[in-house]
């Protein structure tokens, strides 16, 4: 239903069930808030949003103040807001003197010094100089672990931290003790903070409280250069900024997307780059007796040249790994061809996940956004806690709305919401075992692990039959969605970058002697035996140790790269800095090896190679769009034959902080590594 | 001076005993069936005629309340919640109630629960208040034994649960929403209206919170019909009330009185007058601690009742009369109660978080005199910006008792800041 009202005498119509600050924003009256967050439940605490309303005594908090509270006049006049009236800049700048009182005056030396809240409302709201002549309060600093930094004398108490942990978070670890003015944020016991989404609570100050630790006096915001980008640590490509200095990038920031991460990122999109900065492969390395040496670019692919041209055609392969760019693998896989082999995979994890039966057998269709309609979903061998923090806050937010059922097959784990355990192998499948009646709206979760196993196919037939069977495959739904944890999956799979034979598969690639030259595209999380490897990628992991020849490439910082979230949606990375040292763009590399070999790529710059990409996988084309399929491949999966065993699922990643290249290379993830397996440990 | 016939609260000193058969000896739980059985509807309408104001301290007329809650229980089950977190100081009426006349109070919550359609009542007692919570659990026993409560109270056909409930002893938790929050397992801490507990109270169900003596006088106000009632006191003040006089009066006590009784009658009839006479009074806190004080010139002819005293910037609020004779430190005993809402506030919102604090340094400044003449502007400024801008009136109230000593005593901080 729509109101009317007057604000400030001008005549609006709004849908009632509006809140004033939301109305006014609309209008695009500014009101000064703390507290208020539009993710969040409504605390009304810092008395910032104050607005006058006609006939009401005293003013109120816009922000909780709702229309269809709104009351007409006496003689059925318009309800009226008033939000430039003495009595309402009055109410603001006592607010916010009585906020500066107790507030150090610090800013110097503060990080959230520039994009400060408090600093830039009270220049418009504030008074010029303090009354206050008492002692400031000063409160002790809490550790809660290695991300946020806290300076607990600068808190504000809008609570929005603690807001967002037990909303958004369910982790429940923050809360005010004491009263009044003795009012302390802390984690209680002062333990290290858990939640796989904390450093969303340094977005969330409004003033320096909370900060980041790993960023503690590194820049100034005005001195970075901002980058909008993707994030690549998980499969559903988290929206970034990417904040550089110089050749640096100094911190990584959530960038809105309703569609995808909302504005939450997770501690490991965020908290990655410093990782960017170390281990770092920053000149060509090839391996003498046994040692690998550092060497010029022209040595390194001289002997490069040598050894494809020496070897079989047939003997050789490449793995592509869990961060590369759709382009990448689409240069990698003309290579190969055009060398003469066929032998490619980009699931170096051994899933058998293919894509004969179309996009919508391994895609997330539902969509992230799409959680929301659901009523019901059914998680088969995934922790999506793990495997992607900022989706698992999505099926909390939906889950605190009410009525949606939540089943789990596979590993029991604390998601943060509470689910009905149906059975830890596929034998649970069946409609016998869930109880699904009446729902709607129901989504069939997989994760990719369930494709590690031999009846994976299988699984994902017996779940499509369970949806055809449950309604979840229509026109307007399709529940089927494969979570990925990487990603570049996807586009390996739209690509295509799948071995033509079941005997090349990534890790029969790796252990078998019939393939004597194997590049690893950044691929880190597999060991090659009894050949030569060839490791372009940029971070000196588990691939660069064994490998003969090293090619110092870029990392997605650092480069332009399309690549697909788990929901097929297509979106891209922008570089915000130069590779180090005398590393190059992937692509380059993989083009001057074709140039090497004689079997020129003719590519000379970058879009020429995206255009060439898209010439040939049209799907590539339209940025954040998710090509839809239609999903009667489904159909023929469903009618497959299934043979599920009963061995139990297990959900392969062990650390969440480490779970590629980058990562084990930063600090500040090995320390929150420690420090969450110091917390089990002590836990039993 | 209030009849004895007209009293209420008959064993208010605990001259009897608080037990069922004595309760019954003085006429509570007679024909409460009776009274049920005449319907919801007149029962709210008897009290709105009877003029019945909220004896909480707000002094919003009861019966209005009641009619604020659904007329229908639909999907959610109503409540009624009694707020027995008696924390005002100067304020102990409903204690004696709790102690003395349990049964008064548990028949009233019968009636009004049953008014409102609510099937439970929660009684939340003040975490201090350790043996008026026993004695008000005993005599809930004996009425369950006795079948005046529980399935099928006073066989009326109304099923009806009484449970209490004590708090930690924090102020804010006698607010009406904190008290909801705390009652809940939450911290006590204000919530945001609207909307209202009529509409969403506690555990989002339509909810009232009412004063204990509010409850306690409605069964005898049934009894003898809302003309008795309106017949006593003034015109929109109507009733008695439980006055509590302390401070420096002869004889303190808690004392039922008319509405609208003069002051000086109040202090020389009932509490033995002032210390050293009535010409060596000071001031006045006329309604607990969080209602500014009038001078002695204020309360010569002083009406107790709501009207009167809000003309006067003052309030009744819970009726507890707070006597200071001219030994007083008018600003100190000030800066003592900045202290006490210094130290209740729950630190929810900013003005009174930072306000109260700030408000006490300045009051403990003035006190011994060092300060500044222009501060006493400021500090009434400040006062000024917390007042009204809070989330409940824990803000005004900390405000309030500095606003009329700056009123009325401004001399009095300027002659110390001067010496």
């Amino acid at each position: 239903m729509s109101k009317k009202i007057l604000i400030n005498g001008r005549e609006y119509e709004f849908e009632e069930n509006l809140t004033l600050i939301q109305a006014l924003e609309l209008t695009d009256i500014e009101v000064p808030r703390f507290c208020y967050h539009d993710k969040l439940s409504i605390a009304g605490n810092c008395r910032m949003c104050l607005v006058e309303v006609k006939g009401a005594p005293k003013p109120v908090a816009s922000c909780h103040f709702s229309l269809s509270d709104l009351r007409p006049g006496p003689n059925g006049e318009l309800p009226e807001v008033l939000t430039n009236t003495d009595q309402v800049h009055n109410a603001r700048k006592g607010a916010m003197e009585f906020l500066l009182v107790n507030h150090p005056l610090d800013c110097p030396i503060c990080d959230q010094g520039g994009e400060c809240d408090l600093q830039d409302q009270a220049l418009h709201y504030g008074i010029n100089k303090s009354r206050y002549k008492e002692n400031k309060r000063a409160v002790d600093n809490k550790n809660i672990g290695p991300l946020v930094k806290t300076t607990m004398t600068r808190c504000i108490h809008c609570t929005r931290c603690v807001r967002f942990t037990s909303e958004v978070a369910g982790t429940e670890e923050l809360g005010a003790i004491h009263r009044g003015e003795n009012m302390e944020i802390t984690t209680y016991l002062e333990k290290g903070m858990s939640s796989e989404l904390q450093g969303n609570i340094i977005d969330l100050c409004p003033v320096g409280a909370l900060t980041s630790k790993p960023y503690e006096y590194h820049a100034r915001p005005w001195e970075l250069r901002k980058t909008e980008s993707i994030d690549v640590m998980d499969g559903i490509g988290s929206n970034i900024r990417i904040d550089s200095k110089g050749s640096e990038v100094m911190r990584i920031m959530p960038r809105y997307n309703e569609e995808i991460n909302e504005e939450w990122i997770s501690d490991k999109t965020r908290f990655i780059w410093d990782g960017l900065k170390t281990q770092r492969i920053d000149t060509p390395y090839i391996r003498e007796n046994g040692k690998l040496i550092a060497v010029s670019w022209d040595r390194a692919l001289t002997l490069l040249t040598k050894l494809i041209k020496k070897t079989d055609p047939g003997r050789i392969g490449a793995i592509a790994g869990d961060m590369v760019s759709a382009e990448e693998m689409f240069l990698m896989k003309k290579l190969m061809e055009k060398i003469g082999s066929n032998k490619y995979d980009c699931r170096q994890d051994g899933s058998i996940l293919g894509n004969q039966y179309g996009r919508s057998s391994y895609i997330f269709n539902p969509t992230i956004a799409g959680i929301e309609n659901a009523d019901a979903i059914v998680i088969i061998g995934s922790n999506p806690r793990m495997e992607s923090p900022v989706l698992n806050a999505r099926i909390r937010k939906r889950w605190l709305t009410g009525n949606l059922n939540i089943y789990v097959v596979g590993q029991e784990h604390d998601l943060t919401y509470d689910y009905t355990f149906i059975g830890d192998s596929p034998k649970s499948i069946n409609l016998k075992n869930i109880p699904l009646n009446g729902s709607k709206n129901i989504i069939w979760l997989l994760g990719d692990d369930v494709f590690l196993r031999d009846d994976g196919m299988d699984i994902l037939s017996q779940v499509i039959d369970c949806a055809e069977k449950t309604g979840a495959i229509r026109d307007d739904w399709n529940g089927v969605a494969v979570l990925h944890k990487y990603a570049s999956r996807v586009a390996g799979l739209d690509l295509d970058f799948l071995p033509q034979d079941e005997k090349h598969t990534a890790q029969k690639m790796a252990s078998s002697s019939e393939i004597e030259l194997l590049f690893l595209l950044d691929a880190d999380e597999i060991d090659a035996k009894n050949k030569h490897t060839v490791y372009i990628g940029s971070h000196g992991d588990r691939g660069a140790t064994n490998a003969d020849i090293v090619l110092p490439g870029a990392c997605y910082t650092e480069k332009n790269g399309l690549y697909m979230n788990t929901e097929g949606r297509l979106q891209e990375t922008n570089r915000a800095v130069f590779p180090p040292g005398d590393a190059r763009d992937n692509w380059k590399i993989i083009v001057e090896i074709s140039k090497r070999v004689k079997k020129s790529l003719n590519y000379t710059n970058f879009e020429d190679v995206r255009a060439g990409l898209r010439k040939e996988y049209p799907i590539f084309t339209n940025i954040n769009h998710i090509e839809s399929d239609t999903f009667q491949c489904l159909d023929q999966l469903s009618d497959q034959k299934q043979k599920l065993n009963g061995d139990a699922f297990s959900n392969t990643i062990t650390d969440y902080y480490l779970t590629n290249s980058i990562a084990r290379s930063s600090k500040v993830m090995g320390e929150c590594s420690m420090q969450k397996n110091s917390i089990e440990i002590k836990n039993g | 001076m209030l009849k004895n016939e007209d009293k209420i609260f008959t064993n208010i000193y605990g001259a009897n005993s608080s037990e069922i058969s004595a309760a019954i000896r003085r006429g509570n739980w007679d024909s409460t069936k009776t009274l049920l059985s005449k319907g919801k509807d007149w029962i709210i309408e008897e009290l709105k005629a009877s003029g019945l104001r909220g004896r909480g301290g707000a002094g919003f007329p009861t019966g209005l309340k009641w009619s604020f809650m659904p007329k229908e229980v639909k999907d959610r089950p109503h409540y009624l919640v009694v707020n027995a977190d008696e924390s005002e100081p100067g304020t102990c009426k409903d204690r004696e109630i709790l102690r003395n006349e349990p049964h008064q109070f548990i028949e009233g919550c019968l009636i009004a629960s049953f008014a409102m359609s609510a099937n439970v009542c929660y009684v939340y007692v003040r975490g201090e208040y350790v043996n008026e919570r026993y004695s008000l659990q005993k005599a809930i026993d004996e009425a369950y034994e006795a079948g005046f409560i529980g399935k099928n109270a006073c066989q009326s056909g109304w099923d009806f649960d009484i449970y209490v409930h004590h708090g930690a002893g924090a102020y804010i938790c006698g607010e009406e929403t904190a008290l909801l929050e705390s009652l809940e397992g939450k911290k006590g801490m204000p919530r945001l209206k609207p909307p209202f507990p009529a509409n969403c109270g506690l555990y989002g169900c339509p909810t009232t919170v009412n004063n204990v003596e509010s409850i306690a006088v409605t069964p005898e106000i049934l009894r003898r019909g809302a003309e008795w009632f309106s017949s006593l006191g003034k015109p929109n003040n109507t009733g008695t009330k439980l006055f509590c006089i302390s401070g420096h009066v002869n004889t303190p006590c808690n004392v039922e009185e008319e509405m609208g009784i003069t002051l000086r009658e109040l202090l020389e009839k009932h509490a033995g007058g002032v210390r050293g006479g009535w010409d060596n009074l000071l001031a006045v806190i006329p309604g607990g601690s969080s209602v500014p004080c009038l001078p002695a010139d204020l309360c010569q002819n002083l009406s107790m009742d709501f009207d009167t005293l809000k003309e006067l910037n003052s309030g009744l609020g819970t009726a507890a009369v707070i006597v200071m004779d001219k030994s007083t430190d008018i600003v100190g005993a000030i800066a003592r109660l900045s202290y006490f809402y210094k130290h209740e506030s729950c630190g929810q919102c900013t003005p009174c978080r930072e306000g109260t604090g700030w408000m006490w340094r300045v009051m403990d400044r003035m006190t011994k005199g060092d300060a500044s003449i222009d501060e006493i502007d400021m500090l009434q400024e400040v006062t000024k910006q917390v007042e009204g801008h809070t989330i409940c009136a824990l803000g005004d109230a900390a405000a309030w008792p500095i606003q009329g000593l700056i009123r009325h005593f401004r001399h009095e901080i300027e002659n110390r800041i001067s010496k």
